[in-house]
């Protein structure tokens, strides 16, 4: 029993740190007051270019991560062209966005043949005599260095949102534009580089099921957990730390599944595969019933901005 | 005395209706200038065209007499020009000091940080106002509000500062120390332009007064030397005064209200145990300090807030506290909110449909699968002519289009297409210049002459003078008195203050 525990322990942070990842990179390109379904198609984007530079590319997967991001950026460019510039329903582009992401990936993974075709991968970090420790050792200090670097990354971005004149231009954009504009603010720009800069979070979230989880691609591998990472935003109240602390949730009922078909308890396989959706309904439902008055969220949240509007 | 600011032959058109036409305006270092016009004259549009906020089609701005193009509010305020404007530009959610940073950026958050709230406790000091920079402006009334976006635009070093109807949202007493402040700051040496349409304002703060009509500026005068009369005159043109009210005739009781009591989400209680009764034919005004549960009793009046208990009764409905809008419709109880836009008209829809929208669940045109636009179309024209809506270029035009004034005229049209039983008006000149203002209370006069029991919910102690057959006073949510027609000003005065 203390084997199972630890041994699922010890995965929580794999399966939870591309929810962790997407729902920062949305939090930050929703803050600006952008509503951003695209997630899931961002991830697909990353997932793929992950792999495919470690097939074409080689060398180290940490190099695959960066171009995953990049390449997540720019499709998202294209998001934010559609809804900052041309002002189109945020709800409407996002959707475009994840179904052309799906039908892209899928194409052209196919074409190049990159489906199934293993790789090496990110291997995890052993810090030293701290990995003997007995359960803590495998649970803290055996993990890739991407669940590292992820604690330093989410303290930044809640540090530049909370107390920079960056994040206050970027909170203040998705709060009230017009009082923004007002201020000079350059609502356009806070708003497409919110979106890059999440995007490239939501890319990295979506490598990292593939180099550093599965360690392989397939078509639609991301699976839903960018929509996932879509309620865990709401569920956080947009907020970086909560967001972490449900990212390790859905981690924890991730990790479990296969680890209780292992361990010999018979339990419907599709009742299994179905939890996290599940959880994703339990939680909307909790945060619905429990935060009253949208606490949190952005005040002009999918509102897009005009300047010489009369009323 | 120096030129601060002078705008020569402003143009400015929207959608091709012509905002601006060759306007002009200047004022000086140190001095307090009015800029005063009915609403929709276009004082907010040349205000914003100085403020950076929007480009002039043709014209010119100098500052200090040097011609500059202003490429936007930031860039404005570079130059010596900040606005504070009507509906604040204030980030809610954040706190003081957040916004004027905002506002005025420094480098480096901490030290930025630092330095703003120096300058805030600054400001506040030589103007007097007690700000504290870490409370969210959410919290603040409307004053407090007010009293930050003036620091806001101080704090950047502003030497030409725009009110724009500064004291629309404020009571008296805050009103009459805000233009105390004013006056103050022009002693300092800035230039106040003071955007409103308060003929007395001018008359008792201005130190000069540019008369703004359809988008015009028709003339400049000393307000100590131009008469009321005059300045009325080249304002709207011609007066309309109130007709002389009908002898006070009332009927039985029409509208109850009993115990009433709502609270709000967060369980602080709004209106307590508050009980009053309107007859039929009777202008009941309710008077008190803004944030006193005027808002919520209008909200519980119309169906908007349900309230935790108490009675709303209406004679031949029952009691409606717990009725659905279209209950309170069927009961012949016409509403209107104060926040137009918000709750009374939606502004992306067009005028017949914010017209018909009032009678269409009723089956009035037509039934369920199939809406009858034409029949749409002839009733919002009868009523648009019969309740003299200007600006009305076509009824498919959006209702966001149309002037506060005629916004409110549409209003009050849908609400009284039938005869109602029991209106429900929270501050319904506000934001009106005199005119249409007149033309309101007219229409309130008229339904109370019918025999509607009518409810007027006002901060604005004259309008509640003027209207009102039975005065009652609201302070934290409960009737604290109650005054029959003549009222003694003073009385209401003190009653409002003394419980507030």
């Amino acid at each position: 029993m203390t084997d199972f525990l630890i041994n699922w322990i010890a995965g929580i942070p794999v399966t939870a740190a591309p929810y962790a990842l997407a729902a920062l990179g949305l939090i930050i390109s929703e803050r600006s007051g952008i509503l951003n379904l695209s997630a899931e198609g961002l991830m697909l984007v990353g997932a793929m270019t992950g792999v495919a530079s470690c097939i074409v590319l080689g060398g180290h997967p940490l190099i695959a991560l960066v171009i995953a991001m990049v390449a997540s950026s720019v499709v998202s460019l294209l998001f934010a062209m559609l809804t900052v510039v041309l002002r189109i329903n945020q709800v409407i582009a996002g959707l475009a966005i994840v179904f052309f992401c799906q039908g892209l990936t899928g194409l052209i993974g196919n074409l190049a043949g990159w489906q199934n075709h293993p790789i090496a991968g990110l291997d995890k970090w052993t810090i030293g005599p701290l990995s003997e420790i007995p359960g803590i050792g495998k649970i803290l200090f055996i993990q890739d260095p991407v669940v590292y670097l992820a604690i330093p990354i989410f303290y930044l971005v809640n540090r530049v949102l909370r107390f920079s004149m960056v994040g206050l231009n970027l909170r203040a954009v998705g709060e009230n534009p017009a009082a923004a504009d007002a201020a000079g603010v350059s609502v356009a720009l806070y708003r497409i580089a919110a979106i890059v800069a999440g995007s490239a979070l939501v890319g990295l979230a979506g490598a990292y099921i593939s180099v550093v989880g599965v360690k392989l691609w397939f078509t639609g591998m991301v699976g839903g957990r960018g929509w996932i990472a879509v309620a865990l935003v709401i569920f956080a109240r947009w907020a970086p730390w909560p967001a972490l602390g449900g990212a390790l949730l859905f981690g924890c009922i991730e990790a479990v599944i296969p680890r209780i078909a292992a361990a010999g308890i018979r339990v419907p396989q599709y009742l299994m595969l179905m939890l996290p959706y599940l959880a994703t309904i339990a939680v909307m439902v909790w945060a619905g019933a429990t935060q009253r008055g949208g606490a949190g969220e952005p005040g002009a949240l999918g509102q897009p901005h005009v300047r010489e509007e009369r009323r | 005395m120096t030129i601060a600011l002078t705008l020569t032959g402003i143009r400015k058109s929207f959608d091709g209706f012509l905002a601006l036409d060759d306007a002009a305006f200047s004022v000086g270092g140190g001095e307090v200038h009015a800029l005063l016009g009915e609403n929709g004259a276009g004082k907010s549009s040349l205000m914003n065209v100085a403020a950076g906020l929007y480009a002039p089609d043709s014209g010119e701005i100098a500052i200090d007499g040097r011609p500059v193009v202003l490429a936007g509010p930031a860039d404005a305020r570079r130059h010596g020009v900040g606005m504070v404007h009507q509906h604040f530009k204030l980030v809610k959610p954040f706190t003081v000091a957040e916004n004027i940073l905002l506002a005025n950026p420094r480098p480096g958050y901490r030290r930025g940080m630092a330095a703003t709230r120096e300058a805030i406790a600054r400001q506040a000091e030589t103007l007097g106002f007690a700000i504290e920079p870490d409370r969210r402006v959410a919290d603040l009334s409307i004053a407090e509000q007010q009293q930050v976006e003036i620091v806001k635009v101080l704090v950047g070093g502003v030497r030409i500062l725009i009110l724009d109807e500064p004291t629309a949202v404020l009571t008296d007493a805050e009103a009459d120390r805000l233009l105390e402040t004013v006056r103050r700051l022009a002693e300092t040496g800035v230039a106040v332009v003071l955007v409103t349409h308060k003929l007395y304002e001018v008359k008792r703060h201005a130190d000069a007064v540019t008369v703004m009509r359809g988008g015009r500026t028709v003339a400049t005068a000393d307000p100590r030397t131009a008469s009321t009369a005059e300045l009325t005159e080249l304002t709207v043109g011609q007066t309309t005064p109130l007709p002389a009210r009908a002898s006070f005739d009332h009927g039985g009781t029409r509208l109850n209200v009993g115990a009433l009591t709502c609270a709000r989400a967060d369980g602080q209680v709004t209106l307590a145990d508050l009980s009053f009764f309107v007859r039929s034919g009777e202008i009941y005004g309710v008077a008190g300090v803004s944030g006193n549960g005027q808002a919520e009793l209008a909200e519980a009046l119309v169906g908007i807030r349900p309230p935790l208990a108490g009675e709303i009764w209406v004679e031949g409905a029952g009691d409606l506290a717990k009725a659905a809008p279209t209950a309170r419709r069927d009961a012949a109880v016409a509403a209107i909110p104060a926040d137009r836009f918000s709750h009374a008209l939606a502004g992306s829809l067009s005028i017949a449909e914010n017209f018909a929208v009032g009678e269409v669940h009723c089956g009035r045109y037509g039934g369920w699968p199939l809406i009858d636009r034409n029949a749409m179309r002839r009733a919002t024209a009868a009523a648009v002519a019969a309740f003299d809506v200007q600006g009305v270029r076509s009824l498919r035009q959006k209702a966001a289009l149309l002037s506060g004034g005629n916004a409110q005229k549409l209003v009050i049209a849908r609400e009284f297409s039938r005869e109602p039983a029991v209106v429900v008006a929270h501050s319904p000149s506000r934001g009106l210049d005199a005119r249409a203002c007149g033309a309101v209370h007219q229409r309130l006069l008229a339904a109370r002459d019918a025999g509607a029991a009518v409810v007027v919910i006002s901060e604005d102690l004259d309008e509640i003078l003027t209207l009102s057959d039975r005065i009652a006073v609201m302070s934290r949510g409960r009737i604290v008195a109650e005054f029959d027609r003549p009222a003694d000003r003073q009385a209401i005065g003190r009653a409002m203050v003394d419980h507030g």
